[in-house]
């Protein structure tokens, strides 16, 4: 089954007088479950692409469907609702706000789903002891360090068992070595939980830890392999 | 969490919320104080009015307020006194007077005034009159020659206690009558047209004087508190023969006062008005900027899956913390303030001669409205809500990958 579908997606940006084309003629589909590189170089349209499968941005044409909802007919209120029980996201940076703790970062998502206080409050520190952030629950974003909080915004895109979790660039600011242990967390939840990624990068280690690779270039798909 | 989430957000820039919060207050307390004091006047104003010789409401011969003469004085005070008797409320208090117009004159001066003859004991419960003598004493019962005379008439006349005033007027058969009476007391009024207008004898020297046997001009009632006065006046219109007497409320007798009171609602809600202009630039200004600052996580939050409802929601629930932190202290402080001013009141003496041409007291001492307070209030919350819904509706429609870009 296919939990993306893409068909055709066109999208422009319109920068003063010049006309930027960042997508042309995208197609393709993503299975439930898989671990998906987005590769390409900068410019590419890495970003637009994941923005418009998470329904942040709305393609200028083409369809794009996730779990069987197709957003062309969908209103911002209801991509919201979509956004909130179906997808996670992943930033490159700035994941967290930064007027909460930890904890309620990750709870935030819950809070919005209007879960009760104690299983929020319990699922959020058990999702951030399995991203090994067990006993930081109280720090604020700014009193955590650069992978710390990716491994945050992790716990807070699965905790509550999203379909899909869209990550740009999750690992762009981190070391190597950071980088690879937020890798693993992810490949750990996607074979867990059954959750797919989608996750945008520059970095050839990490295409080595997907399993199937997408490349972009110059807005257009130019491969597409599974490994 | 959510009150607590908005309060942690909104101290996130401590000095801009100390500018909104202090404009908040500021705002609040001018309103309030200001109005007050418009109350205060107003009700200085009135009690002035209604002590100077008013009352509450007033009995005349048909006419006399056309043309105050000695013809259309009321022959028999007896029969109304009866109704007066039966009618009133039990506390209610009331005098007669002879009131006409005369000639006062000395060796070297004399001025139209006007004579009061009155009843000593019953008009020092009616008007100013009895508590505000400052030399010499007030009227006896029996003072044949006695005259009460204002401090400002007294220095226009050059003249002191003691010496002797000659008052001339036309009596009941159409001659000059005079009469010269000892200067007994002095008064003070609040304004010194008072005091040079009213001279006071008793009501038995100013009947024999013009003439009148038992007749008066007038009967001034002060009613108790609170009473109903238009209630009042249709019963002793009803008790009294109509084709002989009419019956005025203070608000048809000071036609001045009762109109600055109509217009007073109106002042009032424009200085508000004013004030909220001011203060509602401030706070989307304010606002606008904490709301683009905060683009990036408003996009964040929309990514996570916030109903843009919610932003608006989260916006406005910050504008209502400030909005009504600010009018805690503000209250507090206006109060503080009234409270202060209600002890010594804010004296106009200064300014005395503008004032008194609008009736005013020397001294304003605020008066609070509850109805007032309300309004500031409710104007500064709801006024204040509405334009905050500008920026955050704002906050609510960024798009969040525009908001996400936004570095
Ligand atoms: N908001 C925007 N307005 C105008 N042009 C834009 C906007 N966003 C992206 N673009 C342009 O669209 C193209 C694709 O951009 P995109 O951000 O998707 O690339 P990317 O593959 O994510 O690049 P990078 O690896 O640098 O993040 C680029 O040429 C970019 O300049
Ligand atoms: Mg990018």
């Amino acid at each position: 089954m296919n939990i993306v579908e893409c068909t055709d997606v066109n999208k422009t940006y319109q920068q003063g007088q010049v006309q930027i084309v960042a997508l042309k003629d995208v197609s393709f589909c993503i299975e439930t479950g898989a671990f998906v590189a987005l590769a390409g170089p900068s410019g590419s349209g890495k970003t637009t692409l994941l923005n418009l499968i998470g329904g942040l941005d709305s393609a200028d044409s083409g369809d794009i469907t996730v779990d069987g909802n197709p957003f062309g007919q969908m209103s911002q209120s209801q991509l919201a609702k979509l956004r909130l029980y179906m997808v996670g996201f992943v930033f490159q940076a700035y994941n967290l706000i930064p007027v909460r703790s930890a904890a309620e970062n990750v709870e935030f998502v819950m809070l919005l789903q209007r879960i009760p206080v104690s299983e929020r409050k319990q699922r959020a520190r058990a999702i951030l002891d399995e991203v090994g952030l067990g006993g930081k629950y109280d720090r604020r974003p700014a009193q955590l360090s650069g992978g710390q909080q990716q491994r945050v915004a992790v716990a807070r895109a699965i905790v509550s068992n999203p379909s899909i979790v869209l990550a740009d660039e999750p690992t762009a600011n981190l070391d190597s070595k950071t980088g690879k242990g937020l890798l693993e967390i992810m490949k750990k939840m996607n074979l867990e939980k059954q959750i797919t990624f989608i996750f945008s990068t520059h970095d050839k280690m990490v295409m080595d830890y997907a399993r199937r690779l997408i490349l972009l270039q110059d807005g257009r798909l130019a491969d597409d392999r599974v490994k | 969490m959510y009150l607590q989430l908005a309060w942690r957000n909104i101290w996130r820039n401590t000095r801009r919320t100390t500018v909104i919060l202090v404009a908040v207050i500021i705002g609040i307390w001018s309103m309030i104080l200001l109005g007050a004091l418009m109350r205060g006047i107003a009700a200085g104003m009135i009690k002035n009015g209604i002590s100077t010789l008013t009352g509450h409401l007033q009995i005349h011969h048909i006419g006399y307020r056309d043309d105050p003469a000695i013809e259309t004085s009321m022959a028999n005070p007896q029969m109304i006194e009866n109704a007066l008797t039966l009618v009133l409320p039990i506390e209610s208090m009331w005098a007669t007077r002879v009131r006409v117009n005369a000639v006062a004159s000395n060796a070297r001066h004399s001025s139209g005034v006007t004579l009061v003859g009155i009843d000593p004991l019953s008009e020092a419960r009616v008007s100013f009159i009895g508590k505000a003598i400052s030399k010499g004493r007030y009227l006896e019962q029996s003072d044949p020659n006695g005259i009460l005379v204002g401090a400002a008439l007294l220095d226009k006349f050059e003249t002191k206690l003691g010496r002797k005033l000659v008052l001339m007027s036309q009596n009941t058969s159409g001659e000059i009558a005079s009469r010269a009476f000892h200067i007994v007391g002095i008064f003070n009024a609040e304004m010194q047209a008072t005091e040079k207008q009213f001279v006071f004898v008793t009501r038995p020297a100013s009947q024999q004087m013009l003439n009148l046997g038992h007749g008066i001009s007038e009967i001034s009632v002060i009613l108790p508190e609170k009473t109903d006065i238009s209630a009042i006046i249709s019963a002793l219109k009803d008790a009294l023969p109509q084709d002989q007497y009419e019956v005025h409320s203070w608000r048809e007798l000071l036609p001045f006062q009762t109109a600055y009171l109509r217009i007073l609602d109106g002042f009032i809600w424009i200085w508000y008005l004013v004030v909220f202009v001011a203060m509602g630039f401030g706070i989307v200004n304010t606002t606008l900027m904490a709301v683009f600052e905060r683009m990036r996580e408003f996009g964040l939050l929309k990514a996570l899956g916030m109903n843009p409802w919610w932003i608006l929601r989260a916006v406005l629930t910050e504008s209502f913390l400030l909005l009504f932190s600010g009018m805690i202290i503000g209250n507090i402080l206006a109060f503080l303030s009234i409270y202060l001013l209600s002890g010594i009141g804010i004296d106009l003496s200064a300014m005395a001669a503008g004032a008194e041409y609008a009736g005013m007291s020397r001294i304003i001492y605020p008066a609070i409205e509850f109805k007032d307070i309300m309004m500031a209030n409710s104007i500064v919350m709801l006024l204040g809500l509405l334009v905050s819904a500008y920026p955050a509706t704002k906050a609510a429609r960024f798009m969040p990958v525009k908001a996400l870009a936004h570095t």
